[in-house]
């Protein structure tokens, strides 16, 4: 479902629970984010998330794990830990009992990454496959993430390259190098865990991460909600090997048309930036990397966290006074 | 010879690679899609290819009729009231100047030009800007709002990014697209007519 369609089936619903009566529910339908918070004493608060979808990988073993990851990954953008999940399914009669325990495997070993435990689950019959997770995290209640905290000055870092959904559309359809498929799924199945503890211990405020609405859809929520500008730098947007062919080949989902019309009137191009590109940027991604505002005081010091993690870090921009985003060359 | 693709009622990127592969083959495809999104997305990629797009909206569904630059257009059923086939009209652009001589008469010539680019027939459909001529397309340039103007009423502007280097503009581009010499080169190769000014 395309973002507005959402945001309209939403609505009457914001008037059935109000906020004043939920007091503890620090984050949900009133100030949407990446997963519910609900705060249960002063030191302890509840992510709650769930995500599942139909697969976007011929493994079973991968999809089931990529499934996880990205279930998880809202947790995480909320400066969480996972405790607890459950198995969502929907799985065709006919498909192999086989099939379906690589599908719980890849799921139930990505839970256990993370440090969590898949305590149960719920199948049903259906005509194509759907694997997620329903997802039970932790957070003091004082220092979760949300989209809300940008300020302008902060500087914009990205933790995982863009470009998976590119590369397993033009997969779906036969049209795409393995290699680069397989690079796609190694950047889905990565937990962003270990990104949003560094991220933790530089000590930001603003994080979410990318998924269906794309680098530019999401960014455009970040800077609605933080009341900033966003500013993108193409040349600092790391993408995985492949993704800019594909894009080059029109080889977008249906999705990236949906959100460029969804989000596309408030995203300023330089006139250098190429048509594929600004395309590619409204793409969906699975389980995308953190989208995180770092204090200027605080880049050098993440920067050196992640170094000596090895983990990838790019400084992609910057959050500036206004509303909208701006990608440069 | 010519192909007809119904892509009605597919997904993208299918409607895209269909294409894509009648038109390696064929020289004239006609693709009939039924949504915005599969039409932007085959048209993006046709003309990405250097062919012409010509859109036809039907009761049944969007037929792109796509033609090689060169070729006849599709024609019969398809194409009921088409224009003679031609290639698109290019003009290049290799200086900041318009002629040889004086370069401050040359000045008030090329803003002359491009200020009566949008009112005259035939339309170009591509501006290259090559060498010198890239200062046109940047920051500052005296022609900057005409070029906007003819961007906006969808000439398409190609900006020489090796000249853009050189002149150590590339950050100033203030209208177009930045393209390289394979781009630029098949455009030349593949206009009706090239006009240089």
């Amino acid at each position: 479902m395309g973002p507005e369609t959402l945001a309209q089936v939403l609505r009457p619903l914001t008037g059935i629970f109000l906020p004043k009566d939920h007091p503890d529910l620090l984050v949900g339908l009133d100030i949407s984010d990446d997963a519910a918070v609900f705060k249960i004493s002063d030191d302890l608060a509840l992510i709650q998330t769930l995500d599942f979808f139909t697969p976007i990988v011929d493994d079973p073993y991968d999809y089931g794990a990529i499934a996880a990851a990205n279930s998880m990954s809202d947790v995480y953008a909320m400066g969480g830990e996972v405790m607890l999940a459950l198995n969502i399914c929907g799985f065709p009669c006919g498909l192999e009992p086989a099939m379906i325990t690589e599908i719980l495997r890849g799921g139930a070993e990505k839970v256990q990454e993370a440090g969590g435990v898949i305590a149960g689950g719920h199948t049903v019959d259906d005509r194509e496959p759907k694997y997620g997770l329903s997802v039970l995290g932790r957070v003091h209640p004082e220092r979760f993430w949300t989209k809300a905290a940008a300020r302008p000055g902060d500087l914009l870092v990205l933790t995982k390259p863009l470009g998976v959904g590119i590369i397993s559309t033009a997969a779906k359809a036969d049209a795409a190098d393995r290699a680069h498929v397989a690079g796609a799924v190694e950047s889905m199945k990565k937990l962003n865990r270990k990104a949003a503890r560094l991220l933790m211990e530089t000590g930001i405020r603003a994080a979410t991460d990318i998924t269906g609405f794309a680098l530019l859809g999401h960014g455009s929520e970040m800077a609605e909600k933080s009341g900033v500008r966003l500013r993108f730098a193409l040349e600092r947007l790391p993408f995985l090997a492949g993704a800019r062919e594909y894009a080059g080949d029109w080889l977008f989902p249906g999705g990236a048309g949906r959100n460029r019309k969804c989000y596309g009137s408030g995203v300023d191009f330089a006139p250098g930036v190429p048509e594929e590109m600004r395309e590619l940027l409204f793409t969906p991604e699975t389980s995308g990397g953190l989208l995180a505002a770092i204090p200027p005081a605080r880049i050098e010091r993440a920067q050196e966290l992640f170094a000596a993690a090895g983990q990838p870090f790019w400084i992609v921009g910057e959050v500036a006074e206004g509303a909208g985003i701006e990608v440069g060359m | 010879m010519s192909k007809v693709i119904d892509a009605r009622g597919l997904a993208c990127p299918q409607p895209v690679l269909l294409t894509k592969k009648a038109l390696a083959e064929e020289n004239r495809v006609t693709t009939i899609v039924d949504g915005e999104t599969a039409q932007q997305n085959v048209t993006r990629m046709a003309e990405k290819q250097g062919c012409l797009v010509r859109v036809e909206e039907r009761e049944d569904g969007i037929y792109l009729n796509i033609s090689r630059e060169g070729e006849p257009a599709p024609e019969a059923a398809v194409m009921l009231d088409a224009p003679p086939p031609a290639g698109p009209l290019v003009v290049s652009v290799a200086s900041e100047f318009m002629g040889r001589g004086d370069d401050v008469l040359g000045n008030i010539l090329i803003r002359a030009f491009f200020h009566t680019l949008g009112e005259v027939e035939p339309v170009p459909d591509v501006l290259v800007f090559y060498n010198s001529g890239v200062r046109l397309a940047v920051e500052g340039s005296p022609v900057l709002e005409d070029l906007r103007a003819l961007a906006q009423a969808g000439m398409r502007l190609l900006i020489c990014g090796t000249c853009l280097g050189h002149y150590e503009l590339k950050d100033k581009v203030a209208v177009g697209e930045v393209s390289n010499m394979y781009s630029i080169a098949e455009t030349l190769l593949g206009a009706g007519k090239v006009v240089s000014v």
